[in-house]
């Protein structure tokens, strides 16, 4: 994982609440061992039509969102699925992080584990994002701050994870760290019987 | 802390710290049972192949096939394979299950199925247990009082190779359900309710506890599937306090305990439920009498009405009128009567024995509606072959249904059991979402009850009208 101390970019908006990651990634692309080569499919259905040709009226076919990083959405955004294949497909679209004013719970764990950023927003800035389409935001990882031009907005971010995308650091290698501990906790836990046949 | 009354997810939490949360770090949470499949594990191993790590703990590590897996016969009478990209997932799993040491549930064992179907009728999943498995409906554990949740492939590999996981503990959140369920009216209906009431993010952070007597009523196949869809509510997990219908479920399972060991599990699962006076964060009375048969309209599942309600208007609101858009569905119109082209009875909501035979209920001596498709997808080998004991599948096919091998088949579309564009489908599934179960494919989420009823009418109808 990369380190992500700040991120600059233009956004672009999708003012859809509940935007499952169904329509992040279809369920039909997921028959792939890998978590490269996603970008194509991201959003999928809404991204193309019938005959596989680019809707011109969707955000994200749109000219000015061509190198926008930044995507704001909508209440809620990633529920549904627990896929991670939703968070590598932003991620290799080119998406460096989200802005909602919820996200849900699965989504934005994904999403930290792969230093793609989820920025939780006030109703007040999220509604100022979404008037001014393909504004240019200054995202701040460690002060938690998203600023446009004069405004700024804070945005939460759990202390360890903050941590690690900071530091491009993966929770893995902190947890074989405990290896010790975890055996411990083992051993004192040996009398639960489990599997019997 | 002793002696403070805790709630049943606090006793789960604080049993399996491995280190407790600090203000900088999240707690090390132990995973007594890790729930494997083919779609979100690749990946997983592959991480554990190029850090040259092992699994840690093949004794509590279960794998099955079941999301992208065919569920129809080959013309040669045997089991259709996965072909293609899906083949290709399915040998990668056989592949990474025998490298890595996990037992392994393929297709043509008995115990294939559903993940979330044969771990409760394994005996896997037991009270008081962390269960995790790479997809969202774990939840759907919690109903026999296990901390159970979702996680991503990333986590998958953090379960594989430490058997913990970096966790904040979750908020609570009580919703106690009194009365009882009125005449036709189902567990399905019940959490299709609340969701409708409190939002697909109504419960985001939190646990849900189901509680009170409409709870304790339900058998462990409906409480089951009311946990199975606290995700659809946003919630991290949905709990229901073991009970003896939790135990007497559990009793002579494969994997559950014995003897002795019973005795011993049975004294510890009896001290799980919370405690009288515990604080919730958050807390919730319904009358569970005032539920109605319940069906969704739109692209969430949090857009639910009464089946005999009318498509809300709405009011400006971008996000419901590109559902209303999508759905192809006027504002303030009742759904009763409407023509469907598919039902789909299945799905790790829908799909155990109870749920067929509720369907079986309907169908038998009535045929489905010409021009309608009708598949019922049990759950797991061992689902299938008990209601082949009761005749159940001579009911389906007699009624002109398709009766299928276990799988998650047409709840996702993964495999090729998908609607076509435009089609419109009453579904026992859990996800009305644009596309869900096809590109294009508009979904009407609803019990097998009503499932059963829309397929044999043609369209979606009031079942108590149609069965009284």
């Amino acid at each position: 994982m990369k380190p992500v101390t700040q991120i600059r970019s233009r956004t672009v908006v999708l003012p859809i609440d509940n935007v499952d990651t169904d329509q992040i990634i279809p369920a039909r692309f997921l028959v792939t061992t890998s978590r490269d080569g996603l970008g194509g499919l991201l959003f999928a259905d809404w991204r193309f039509d019938e005959k596989g040709q680019q809707r011109a009226d969707f955000v994200l076919n749109r000219p000015e969102a061509q190198g926008a990083r930044v995507l704001v959405a909508g209440r809620n955004f990633g529920c549904g699925s627990s896929r991670e294949h939703a968070v590598w497909a932003l991620q290799a679209f080119g998406i460096d992080a989200v802005v909602s004013t919820a996200f849900a719970d699965i989504f934005r764990a994904n999403a930290l584990k792969n230093g793609l950023l989820p920025v939780q927003v006030d109703e007040d800035a999220q509604a100022a994002l979404f008037g001014a389409p393909g504004a240019e935001v200054v995202i701040d990882v460690a002060g938690g701050t998203l600023s446009t031009g004069e405004r700024r907005a804070t945005f939460p971010l759990e202390p360890f994870a903050r941590y690690c995308v900071l530091n491009g650091l993966d929770e893995l290698s902190f947890l074989l760290t405990r290896e010790a501990e975890i055996s411990a906790f083992e051993a004192a836990a040996g009398s639960v019987p489990w599997r019997t046949s | 802390m002793q002696g403070r009354p805790r709630t049943l997810v606090d006793k789960i939490w604080d049993s399996h710290l491995v280190s407790a949360e600090t203000a900088e770090t999240p707690a090390v949470l132990y995973v007594d049972l890790h729930l494997v499949h083919e779609v979100t594990s690749p990946q997983a191993f592959s991480e554990l192949r190029a850090r040259g790590l092992k699994l840690r703990r093949a004794d509590r590590t279960v794998a099955t096939m079941d999301h992208s897996i065919p569920t129809r016969l080959a013309t040669n009478g045997k089991r259709a394979l996965a072909v293609g990209a899906a083949g290709e997932q399915v040998k990668a799993l056989e592949k990474n299950c025998k490298d890595f040491g996990v037992p392994l549930y393929a297709v043509g064992d008995e115990r294939q199925g559903i993940v979330h179907v044969i771990g409760p009728e394994l005996g896997l999943t037991q009270p008081g247990f962390t269960i995790v498995c790479g997809d969202s409906h774990t939840s759907t554990h919690g109903a026999f009082g296990a901390l159970a949740f979702g996680i991503g492939t990333s986590e998958v590999g953090h379960v594989l190779a430490t058997q913990c996981l970096l966790q904040r503990r979750p908020k609570t959140f009580a919703v106690e359900f009194s009365g009882r369920l009125a005449p036709g009216v189902t567990a399905k209906d019940l959490i299709l309710g609340l969701i409708a009431r409190i939002g697909t993010a109504g419960a985001s952070g939190h646990a849900l506890e189901y509680r009170g007597s409409a709870i304790r009523a339900l058998s462990m196949d409906e409480r089951m599937t009311v946990c199975n869809m606290s995700i659809e509510a946003g919630a991290r997990a949905g709990l229901v306090g073991p009970d003896e219908t939790t135990y007497e479920y559990l009793a002579g399972r494969p994997f559950a305990p014995k003897g002795a060991s019973w005795d011993a599990a049975l004294a510890r699962w009896r001290a799980l439920p919370s405690d009288d006076g515990a604080a919730f964060d958050e807390e919730l009375h319904i009358d569970a009498e005032e539920i109605q048969p319940m069906i969704t309209w739109g692209t969430s599942p949090g857009m639910g009405i009464p089946v005999r309600g009318v498509v809300p208007d709405p009011k400006g609101d971008a996000s419901l009128e590109k559902a209303l858009r999508y759905m192809g569905l006027e504002a303030g119109k009742p759904l009763l009567g409407r023509k469907v082209d598919v039902v789909f009875i299945g799905s790790c909501t829908n799909s155990r024995l109870s749920d067929l035979r509720e369907a079986a209920k309907v169908l038998r001596g009535r045929r489905v509606a010409a021009g309608v498709r009708a598949l019922v997808v049990p759950g797991s080998q061992s689902v299938k072959q008990q209601a082949e004991a009761e005749g159940l599948d001579r009911v389906f096919r007699d009624a002109g249904a398709e009766w299928r091998e276990p799988g998650c088949s047409m709840c996702l579309g993964m495999n090729d059991d998908r609607l076509e564009p435009g089609q419109y489908a009453v579904s026992t599934s859990n996800r009305n979402f644009e596309g869900r179960q096809g590109k294009g494919g508009r979904t009407f989420l609803a019990s097998p009850t009503t499932a059963a009823v829309a397929a044999v009418r043609g369209a979606i109808a009031d079942a108590r009208e149609v069965l009284s």
